[in-house]
């Protein structure tokens, strides 16, 4: 991504470098960082980047909404950014404008289902949902007899079962029985479940493709600091192809999440091409985070276990960002039926389509 | 960042799929007139020289070179285009890849130019095939530890010495070998080798076929004994090779050979599966598609930085140790989950005896062309470790 010439990034990177410094938030137990940081992030407009402005956001494009989401992964930013962004592009498909303050999305698994009552109020669970905790509002994807429709609900009106995912930040549980939306509207066509899994998993990739870069950039700084058996670690040949492998793994995801990226910003409709590119990126994304998450981990020894290492605010985040819309076996089994459907002979001219 | 590493989306441009129509049609008509058949990876003779002229008539070879020498003056991404197009085909191209791929660049940027007029234009209408001269009995990826010598007399040099694992040198017109013209000194061991151009099929040069566990004949030993080799085909600078190698890398690390080569495997599996998978079957080809397009696009953009006029060589080594990584352990994959296929899949006989093949090719792609641990240790370098 075109960090350096891109001025939405630029405002954000230096909101993060100047309010959410790793090491600081992560001496921080109370947590009394996030307030400031996403005072900064709203009076900069970035929440709402994917809100035209006649909708009450800054209308940035898709493709510089992708790189602030890849930035906020190299800071592995604990505030529901990529949340309220999604929740902002889902309501401004369909026209509805964005309220101020922090946003989530429902659902957030493909396998949950919100439906739409005879009376036009919402039901139905949504489990792991980011942030739900922490939200004013829910954008929420509904089915009814219509199909489906996108609505603005008022989160006081869910039922919030509280969790935390493996990285510490909340993935609760949310239930609406019968719950009147402030907003609802049909959604245009070619916008349904599958595209907001397909939008949540890019956003989810980045982050952790992003993630994976400040793993690679802290754990070779570290190899370049430690010194066992009388040398710098760095200078192991063990460590050094370690580290190699966490530069291609670093490198996979961050290829495959911003082409994924990159596609869905200069389609027309969700075509099978870019259905290859997201899911893959999403699958891709979560196997290096994993295998990536670990070598930094390996490099660091017993330190980076420690709460007191700002290691695990990448490394945890990274692991449960692959959890949510839709994990890589959920997109595994999609793509291999779709690739089964298209036939053989229709694989390499898929794969090679662009 | 310490890493900087980019990977920026490199998009075919429109003139690549008009090809990629042209390059599929030509295949096809190759395929359909017997000239090889895609679903036999396996075949033992592999040389197919009027394919090579067919293709150079085509324009596709030197495709990027000036059109003094024959080329056409096109992009790194539309060569690209045909040799994946060529690759997933199976078509047989190594009488003319290497040239293309490798020989070819060499020459155009070393070569004195009655040299380069003589015989890259001979390249570009695929008469002749190429053989590189790198490893020795005693130095692979150690490959600043050759020894094979060349002495100074009248007019050249006097070549004596073997280099060995030579792909197609049995079929090969030219080689482009590196010998030692000076012994390395205390400050740089890699001071004192020479590239140089050798014209095949000559007294003093014998050729011993080596047989490969594949059961295929494609590498060899080459015997150099007091072989003359005329001052105008010393390629570059004397004693200063180790200058020249690292710029050819990004070109032959990055392509899309660097993960294809065990492809036809995955499209067998698909063919055999079925347009109704069962959840294990469909997961396990999810996953394959999902890496094999990262490396594809990771590839693509390396192509787009070569064509910038870039040297992407740490870049190419990760898409290399990556995609050579997974090509081998790729028929595998395909393996675990042929085992639950049904019995009465049309193609499971096609489909076992590719795996044999792949299966058997597999321990070679992590070695041919740089090693995994050369290629690590170029990125660790990249990283700044070493």
């Amino acid at each position: 991504m075109a960090e350096s010439d891109n001025i939405v990034v630029e405002t954000a990177e230096k909101i993060f470098a100047d309010l959410a410094d790793p090491q600081t938030i992560n001496n921080d137990k109370k947590g009394a960082w996030q307030a400031p940081l996403w005072q900064a992030l709203s009076e900069a407009g970035l929440p709402l980047s994917w809100v035209p402005d006649d909708l009450g956001g800054s209308g940035a494009s898709l493709a510089d909404g992708f790189a602030l989401l890849n930035a906020a992964g190299r800071f592995a930013v604990a505030v529901p950014l990529a949340e309220t962004m999604l929740a902002g592009w889902l309501l401004a498909q369909a026209k509805i404008a964005s309220p101020e303050g922090e946003m989530t999305v429902l659902p957030a698994s493909p396998k949950d289902r919100i439906t739409i009552e005879a009376d036009g109020s919402l039901s139905g669970r949504a489990r792991g949902v980011p942030f739900a905790k922490t939200a004013k509002h829910f954008a929420v994807l509904a089915h009814g007899k219509d199909g489906a429709s996108i609505a603005l609900v008022d989160a006081g009106k869910g039922r919030i079962e509280s969790g935390l995912n493996v990285g510490y930040d909340h993935s609760d549980t949310v239930t609406l029985d019968r719950v009147q939306p402030i907003t609802i509207k049909p959604a245009p066509k070619g916008v349904d479940q599958t595209t907001l899994m397909l939008m949540g998993g890019v956003a989810r990739s980045l982050q952790i493709a992003g993630a994976l870069e400040s793993m690679l950039d802290i754990s070779v700084r570290y190899s370049n600091e430690r010194v066992a058996f009388e040398k710098k670690i760095s200078k192991f040949q063990a460590v050094q192809h370690n580290l190699a492998r966490l530069a291609g793994e670093s490198a996979a995801a961050l290829a495959a999440a911003t082409s994924a990226a990159d596609a869905i910003a200069n389609a027309n409709a969700f075509d099978d091409a870019v259905y290859l590119e997201a899911a893959s990126a999403k699958i891709r994304c979560a196997e290096a985070a994993e295998k990536g998450g670990a070598i930094a981990h390996q490099v660091h020894g017993a330190i980076g276990f420690t709460m007191e290492h700002i290691l695990h605010r990448y490394s945890l985040r990274a692991l449960a960002w692959r959890d949510d819309f839709g994990s890589e076996s959920h997109w595994a089994v999609e793509l291999g039926k779709l690739v089964a459907t298209r036939g053989a002979d229709e694989l390499w001219p898929l794969v090679a389509s662009r | 960042m310490t890493a900087a590493l980019r990977f920026d989306p490199i998009r075919l441009p429109e003139k690549c799929e008009q090809l990629r129509k042209e390059v599929r049609a030509f295949l096809a008509e190759e395929i359909a007139a017997g000239t090889f058949d895609p679903h036999k990876p396996n075949r033992e003779d592999t040389d197919a020289p009027e394919f090579s002229r067919r293709v150079g008539a085509k324009g596709w070879l030197g495709m990027t070179w000036p059109k003094k020498y024959g080329g056409q003056e096109r992009s790194f991404l539309e060569r690209y285009v045909v040799t994946e197009e060529m690759r997933v085909a199976n078509a047989p191209t190594r009488r003319f890849f290497v040239a293309d791929r490798q020989s070819g660049p060499v020459l155009l940027k070393y070569a004195p130019e009655h040299i380069k007029m003589e015989i890259l234009p001979r390249i570009c209408r695929g008469e002749i095939c190429f053989a590189i001269g790198m490893s020795e009995p005693n130095s692979g990826s150690d490959l600043f530890a050759a020894k094979t010598r060349a002495t100074k007399t009248d007019g050249g040099y006097l070549i004596n010495g073997t280099k060995i694992w030579t792909s197609s040198a049995h079929i090969a017109d030219y080689m482009i070998a590196i010998f030692r013209t000076s012994p390395p000194t205390k400050e740089n061991r890699r001071h004192g080798l020479t590239q140089f151009l050798v014209k095949m099929k000559q007294p003093g040069i014998k050729v011993n076929p080596i047989g490969q566990i594949t059961g295929q004949y494609e590498f060899n030993e080459v015997v150099f004994t007091d072989f003359f080799v005329p001052d105008d085909h010393v390629l570059g600078e004397v004693d200063g090779a180790w200058k020249q190698a690292t710029s050819e890398l990004a070109y032959e690390r990055s392509g899309p050979e660097r993960f294809l080569e065990t492809y036809y495997v995955l499209t067998e599996l698909v063919r055999a599966v079925g347009p109704n998978p069962d959840t294990r079957s469909a997961e396990g080809i999810g996953r394959l598609v999902a890496q094999l397009h990262t490396m594809r696009r990771m590839s693509v953009s390396v192509a787009g930085m070569l064509e910038a006029g870039k040297e992407p060589v740490v870049e190419a080594s990760i898409v290399k140790d990556i995609g050579t990584v997974w090509e081998q352990q790729l028929p595998h994959r395909v393996r675990d989950l042929a085992a639950f296929v049904e019995e009465t899949a049309t193609n499971r006989e096609t489909l076992e005896r590719q795996l044999d093949f792949a299966i058997k090719t597999a321990p070679k792609l992590t070695i041919q062309g740089g090693t995994t641990e050369v290629l690590r240790g170029i990125i660790a370098r990249g990283l700044g470790l070493r």
